[in-house]
């Protein structure tokens, strides 16, 4: 079934931010996501059609980039960093616990079980520049920080179930579909929930307020700057 | 003598509402604009290049003359590029800086464009961190609503729009001129250089691409000067950096120092490793650079001190490992990262990080032989130096550098038959009452 009109204003729109529309490819292929739930073959014919490319030239692009999905995934998508530093702080026994209680390899999706309100699907991912909080699981792309097998299978009950769960440095978690439209540009208004920062982040600025530790007063420092003088 | 941390990018991050316009304007924020705007072009420039900023990406080149490399006569549109992908494994500063402090990356990248006379900008975010491109996106527009960017800026007659472009997962793309295949909307394979992106860059046209922390660093040298900055870190290399403590000690987390701080210094500050444990082996810059260990506990963490040593400063990522970890283990799945996010474009770094895979992990598994390790040495070899981009090169450090100081350690994989350790004393959790 070919997109639907909103679907591909919104395209256009995305392609018209750029000198070159080309360059909007990326995040189209984010906002193909949060429509169709994957990456699919209308989706690819779309974004040639507005691109003036061939589909053979997006699905080439589309199959290089991890985060674009040629299967359907979860409402809520779990990925467990198990590069070296989370898989061995306990990031290899959160992804085989969660595994053998969603009954999943890597990239598939938990069955939904009777009564389940949402689906999970489950992924290893690499380091998620969130090591200072390992070991960390990425949910819909939202950080879920120090956690542990035992939680981590709470977290996805909790998810299945319908409840409330909050990112530990965001928002209340949303929809993939949801977050997917983020990406692609279009944002959802929940930028001011959640920390400025969590507890590992602050704790060289914590030792320094303590102490008194600050930057050098620019006042005390002597000018010797050619630079600065107006030619 | 300067304080032991001096934080300057983190200085927002425990501010209530630290990622909003008025939060980072009750600080100060946005007061280099004018400033930058009294000075010519060419004198910000300088000023940066006084300054002695070297890029915080992991190179260290001079940010100050790359800007001055752009072709100002060139017609074409000029352009800057943030490289916002942060995804070397370890590295985890420039997401809480974009997190906890959106504006100051946003006044960076005006001042940064206004001197490189670019009237468009972008930031390339991975796609992997959602609440971060949220405040970013917030934060530009806050800028565009409060006169900082669009048309006339603070009424100077400088126009600039920013972009903020969200990847898709591949780490390649932070290879600088694979970030400008992946924001031309093509697959993110590295490009043949020269043309270096100063001349031909993104649409063939000039542009600087720099990171996020290089460019959030600019604001504060022009509002406090380029002496300033310089009375900060070492003789070669100047200023403050974020330096990211992960792994194996008490209070991992990020500590903002001059450069030139030593590992054992900040472990002190962050209390040591954990509790009844030693310190075995660290990155100091990034899992692609070469492995240190406690012997170098004490080399100044700058270009040149991790350079002597044989590593490199990369992204002052240090990951801390203590001797419950199996460096075996720990290489083999850096390993397996790096033949994962191999782009495919040439062959050594292709096949050649599928080969380390299957003699890593063989020896893993205590299967093999001792020329196994002959044969790593000898396939990293035929990569380093000979692969397309940094990536390849990347890819051998760990196996490098582990080989040098825990040969004995993969030999004991092949005495006991498998690996000879305990993979649950490593967890955060080892030691309390969770079972795994
Ligand atoms: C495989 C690979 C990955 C890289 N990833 C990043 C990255 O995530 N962020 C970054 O700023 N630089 C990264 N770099 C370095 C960039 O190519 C480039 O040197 C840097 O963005 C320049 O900015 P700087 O001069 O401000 O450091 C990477 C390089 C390679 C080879
Ligand atoms: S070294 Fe690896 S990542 Fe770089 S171009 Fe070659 S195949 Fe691609
Ligand atoms: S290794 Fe897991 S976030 Fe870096």
């Amino acid at each position: 079934m070919a997109l639907d009109d909103k679907t591909m204003g919104e395209l256009r729109e995305i392609a018209g931010r750029y000198p070159e529309k080309r360059s909007g490819l990326l995040p189209m292929l984010h906002l193909v996501q949060s429509v169709e739930g994957k990456v699919t073959p209308d989706a690819i014919e779309a974004c040639a059609q507005i691109l003036e490319i061939s589909a053979a030239e997006v699905s080439g692009v589309a199959t290089f980039y991890t985060m674009y999905k040629r299967h359907a995934v979860g409402d809520f998508h779990v990925g467990v960093c198990t590069n070296t530093l989370c898989a061995v702080m306990g990031g290899d026994q959160i992804f085989e616990r969660l595994k053998d209680h969603l009954d999943v390899g890597n990239d598939e999706l938990a069955e939904k079980r009777q009564g389940d309100q949402y689906s999970v699907s489950l992924e290893h991912v690499e380091c998620n520049a969130a090591c200072d909080f390992a070991p960390v699981v990425m949910v819909n792309w939202e950080f879920m920080d120090n956690q542990t097998p035992e939680g981590a299978v709470q977290m996805v009950e909790a998810l299945r179930a319908g409840h409330d769960v909050k990112s530990t440095r965001g928002p209340k978690l949303c929809t993939w579909r949801e977050a997917e439209r983020v990406l692609a540009g279009f944002p959802d208004g929940r930028v001011d929930e959640g920390p400025s920062a969590g507890p590992a982040s602050l704790a060289g600025l914590e030792i320094a307020r303590e102490r008194g530790w600050k930057a050098p007063d620019a006042a005390a420092v002597p000018v010797i700057e050619k630079g600065q003088a107006d030619d | 003598m300067t304080d032991m941390l001096t934080p300057v990018l983190t200085d927002m991050w425990d501010v209530e509402r630290s990622w909003t316009l008025a939060a980072y304007t009750a600080k100060g924020g946005y007061q280099g604009l004018d400033k930058a705007f009294g000075m010519s072009q060419d004198a910000v420039i300088e000023a940066v290049k006084d300054s002695g900023l070297r890029g915080r990406g992991g190179a260290g080149f001079p940010t100050g003359m790359k800007w001055s490399f752009i072709p100002q006569d060139n017609p074409k549109p000029k352009y800057l590029v943030v490289n916002a992908d942060e995804s070397e494994p370890g590295t985890c500063k420039d997401i809480p800086l974009m997190m906890g402090n959106p504006h100051v990356l946003v006044e960076g990248v005006i001042i940064s464009s206004y001197a490189i006379r670019a009237n468009k900008a972008f930031i390339y975010i991975r796609g992997e961190v959602l609440h971060v491109i949220r405040r970013v996106q917030a934060a530009v527009e806050e800028a565009y609503a409060a006169g900082h960017l669009g048309k006339d800026i603070h009424g100077s007659g400088y126009d600039l729009d920013i972009v903020v472009h969200a990847g898709a997962g591949a780490y390649i793309c932070g290879e600088e001129t694979a970030l400008l295949e992946g924001l031309e909307g093509r697959r993110g394979q590295p490009r043949l250089r020269p043309p270096f992106p100063a001349v031909a860059g993104l649409y063939a046209s000039p542009t600087v691409i720099n990171n996020v922390e290089s460019i959030a660093s600019v604001p504060s040298i022009i509002a406090n000067g380029a002496a300033w900055f310089a009375s900060m870190g070492t003789e070669k290399s100047k200023g403050y950096g974020i330096f990211s403590l992960s792994g194996h000690v008490k209070k991992p987390g990020q500590y903002e120092a001059p450069l030139g701080i030593t590992l054992r210094e900040l472990l002190d500050l962050a209390g040591g490793i954990r509790e009844g444990h030693d310190l075995k082996f660290w990155t100091p810059g990034g899992s692609s650079t070469p492995l240190l260990t406690a012997e170098h506990l004490d080399i100044p963490l700058d270009f040149e001190g991790v350079g002597a040593a044989g590593s490199m400063l990369g992204t002052r990522a240090l990951q801390i490992f203590d001797e419950t970890v199996c460096v075996v283990r720990a290489v083999l799945r850096w390993t397996e990262f790096y033949k994962h996010e191999s782009c495919g474009k040439c062959t050594p770094c292709r096949e050649g990080t599928w080969w380390l895979v299957q003699t890593l992990a063989r020896l893993e598994k205590g299967e093999g032989s001792e020329a196994d390790l002959d044969l790593l040495l000898d396939q990293c070899d035929n990569i380093l130096g000979r692969s397309f981009c940094a990536l390849g090169d990347g890819a051998t450090s760990p196996i490098s550098s582990s080989i040098k100081y825990f040969r004995d350690e993969y030999l004991a994989h092949l005495t006991h038959g498998g690996c000879p350790f305990d993979h649950a004393r490593s967890t955060a959790w080892a030691g309390q009452e969770v079972t795994a």
